[in-house]
């Protein structure tokens, strides 16, 4: 029996691999569907249909851990509302948990969060899509219309997606033009107004003062930070699910041109403002650097640890030739309703709370999107003292100067950037020879996500 | 010594059937693995090919999905970074396991058992984990060897994970996570080498050079075989390196860098099942084609010689 064991059994591999192969042959002849995966249907549905509700049930709240201590302080407020609070990882620095996770509650049909934030200002780009949308519509009788006005102009842009709103905005990150007050007057500088100011003094900074640094390219935010603000079309919307790239559009040269000579003589920096090694060898180098208003806070004052009294806060730049400024924006989260919620009620009071309440948004990390919770905000960043300037008249001005033309996208442009640009310039070229590569990668990406790309 | 073994096997034969009871024992201790692998290997399996061969809405549509994949703009790419990883990968792994395991089992018993532990020590950190560790190591400013990387003229992150470096990074990872584990699975090899072979080699004047070459890496052939097959099925998977590489370098990596992460994009950015589950049974019938090359090259299921 031992003898015959590894004939027999290689005649029955043989065998079972036959039937296999037949099997298979036989499902890949009987085709008769098409591969193409479901076309995501662009226009949602007419009206909302909420689940059936019922009163006072529980809801699931997904939050990152900055968000989490304002939900327990919502729920310490409430004591009535049954709360369960799952701490996520908010999307930050590009993860897309919240979609992976949803994608796989849309495919068992159930589990969904009531309510999720997410740092990704991209994210609703998906929520709002497909056969049944994970995000409610919140302006359909979910969440009044006079609290949806009081947002600040253009922060629920991102949320809008075919005339419906699909989600509440937590904080703005409006770009502006971040200086260190003190070292620009012991240099004897004055504030730059336009990009050619700036990048005039960023040719002086290098030839005067090598190794201080007006600004950094190689965060993964950079077309945000400058592409954004120059008005470049690298995605503009201009349907649904239809995108305008076009990299080669004079507005967008003149900041990779600006970029690239500011680069070549050392005063803009290839690496990103978070890496270790910038913050151990060039954070006291900073001069100035254009960037998001959580810059403030969250990098000068955490990450840094610029003293008090030295960071101020200028107006976004403008090209001579335009005349208006613009600004572009570095994220700023998103609260979103499930569409699957059992309990609409709670869920909408406890996103309402958290992106209007003075309690909570008074005091957050971040600027409020929300007007009324904003004007509070300032008056407390005054009081803390870190600020060389009330940086208030500056954060309210570019709120409202950001750009319209730059569309939330399933894709992510800071991903893009960083795997295709960043090591670019890292090997030594210039963001000038990269753009073609950039609209490639930018061209390529959407259409693999369903866009269609002009 | 063919009688001596003809009657072994009777003997063997006769005292199978007589305690055919005990038989049946056997099949109640696997039942528990065969269970687990019915429910988390072989079905999930059927069920990708399944999903590879259909579309969302349920209709068979041939090799459809496998050719809208292919003629993806990141599918040659993927394949081929993870082609050049798997070049750089199973060579230092065949080369350098097999000969520090000789170098243990040869040169080095009296400290074999502590480098033995040592080799180990990183395999039984959990994967991610050790991956974690690399993170900090990669970045010039925080790593405790910055003066070797800043040697190489790598001054920042970012020029560490150029893209050219990426293979030989992911293979440096990947062979401080696993390759202890394989070195102390091939000492056990090299163990079972029964002594008067080695002795009678060495009576016959070969060399340490010689014996490895002639004897000891021939009884082994089916170990490195096993290895290689293992080592090929996880190198085409490779997923948390790149994936973790990437968001602690904010992305310089780009999301689609080996096939499975495209599955991965596939699935959960775009909503694609269908498409990922074609890329995965892609890896599948890799993995098998590179099993069953290697089994039938080297034997390694044939049970005796002759």
């Amino acid at each position: 029996m031992n003898d015959d064991v590894p004939v027999s059994s290689r005649r029955r591999l043989r065998h079972t691999a036959v039937a296999v192969l037949g099997a298979v042959s036989l499902l890949v002849l009987a085709a008769c569907g098409s591969a193409d995966p479901t076309p995501t249907t662009a226009s949602s549905p007419d009206a909302f249909e909420p689940v059936a509700q019922k009163e006072g049930s529980e809801i699931t709240v997904w939050a990152d851990a900055t968000r989490v201590p304002g939900v327990q302080a919502y729920q310490k407020a409430h004591p009535n509302v049954k709360i369960k609070i799952v701490t996520y990882s908010g999307d930050a620095n590009g993860a897309n948990d919240l979609q992976t996770k949803v994608q796989l509650f849309d495919r068992a049909g159930g589990g969904w969060p009531d309510v999720a934030f997410s740092a990704n200002v991209n994210d609703a780009s998906w929520a709002s899509q497909g056969k049944s949308p994970y995000a409610a519509p919140v302006n359909q009788g979910v969440i009044p219309q006079s609290t949806l006005k009081g947002f600040a102009d253009g922060a629920l842009n991102p949320c809008t997606f075919n005339g419906n709103t699909y989600c509440l905005r937590n904080d703005l990150a409006q770009n502006v033009l971040w200086y260190n007050k003190s070292l620009m007057e012991k240099f004897g500088y004055s504030v730059p107004t336009t990009w050619e100011e700036y990048q005039a003094l960023g040719e002086k900074v290098a030839k005067e003062h090598p190794g201080y640094l007006v600004g950094t390219a190689g965060d993964a935010w950079s077309p945000e930070v400058y592409f954004w603000a120059s008005q470049c079309p690298a995605s503009t919307a201009t349907g649904a699910k239809k995108v305008k790239v076009d990299l080669r559009d004079a507005k967008c040269t003149r900041m990779a041109k600006l970029l690239d000579t500011l680069i070549a003589k050392g005063s803009v920096s290839k690496d990103t403002v978070f890496s270790a090694g910038f913050i151990k060898n060039q954070a006291s180098k900073v001069l100035m650097l254009p960037g998001p208003s959580w810059f403030g806070q969250v990098l000068f004052n955490s990450t840094f640890k610029t003293p008090k009294g030295q960071v101020a806060a200028a107006s976004p730049l403008k090209f001579e030739g335009d005349t208006k400024n613009h600004t572009g924006n570095v994220g700023g989260g998103l609260w979103f309703v499930s569409s699957h919620s059992k309990n609409l009620k709670a869920s909408a009071d406890l996103v309402t709370w958290m992106t209007t309440s003075d309690a909570y948004q008074g005091t957050a990390g971040t600027y409020p999107a929300y007007k009324k919770a904003a004007v509070t905000w300032l008056a407390n960043q005054k009081k803390t003292g870190y600020f060389a300037e009330d940086v208030g008249p500056v954060f309210k001005e570019s709120a409202e100067l950001i750009w319209p033309g730059w569309a939330a996208t399933q894709y992510s442009q800071e991903a893009i950037y960083s795997s295709t640009v960043v090591p670019a310039l890292n090997s030594g070229k210039t963001l000038t020879e990269t753009m073609d590569t950039w609209q490639t990668a930018i061209t390529n990406k959407a259409k693999s996500l369903g866009y269609t790309v002009n | 010594m063919t009688t001596h073994l003809a009657t072994e096997r009777s003997g063997r034969r006769r005292g199978r059937s007589a305690r055919n009871p005990a038989g049946r024992a056997g099949y109640v201790f696997v039942s528990g693995y065969v269970l687990l692998l019915l429910a988390f290997g072989v079905l999930p399996t059927c069920y990708a090919v399944w999903l590879a061969l259909s579309n969302s809405r349920n209709q068979l549509v041939g090799l459809g999905n496998f050719t809208r994949t292919f003629a993806d703009y990141r599918f040659g790419p993927a394949f081929l970074h993870i082609g050049l990883y798997l070049v750089v990968w199973l060579a230092s792994l065949m080369i350098l396991v097999v000969l520090l395991s000789l170098m243990l089992h040869g040169r080095m018993r009296r400290a074999s058992t502590t480098l033995r532990f040592l080799f180990y020590l990183p395999g039984a950190l959990a994967g991610v984990a050790s991956v974690l560790l690399f993170l900090i190591l990669l970045d010039p400013a925080a790593s405790p060897v910055g003066w070797l990387l800043k040697s190489f003229g790598w001054n920042t992150l970012a020029q560490v994970n150029a893209p050219g470096h990426l293979p030989v990074l992911f293979t440096v990872i990947a062979f401080w996570t696993g390759a202890g584990g394989w070195i102390v699975v091939m000492y056990g090899a090299l163990n079972s080498i029964p002594d008067e072979i080695l002795e009678a080699a060495r009576i016959d004047g070969a060399s340490t050079l010689q014996i490895a070459l002639r004897i000891q890496i021939p009884m082994i052939t089916k170990w490195i075989a096993y290895m290689l097959i293992l080592a090929f099925a996880a190198g085409t998977q490779l997923f948390v390196e790149p994936q973790l590489v990437s968001l602690a370098s904010w992305g310089m990596i780009p999301d689609s860098w080996s096939p499975n992460q495209l599955s991965y994009q596939y699935a959960f950015q775009a909503g694609d099942f269908n498409g990922a589950a074609a890329l995965s049974v892609d890896l599948l019938i890799l993995g098998l084609a590179c099993a069953a090359l290697v089994v039938f090259r080297t034997g390694l299921f044939d049970r005796e010689e002759g």
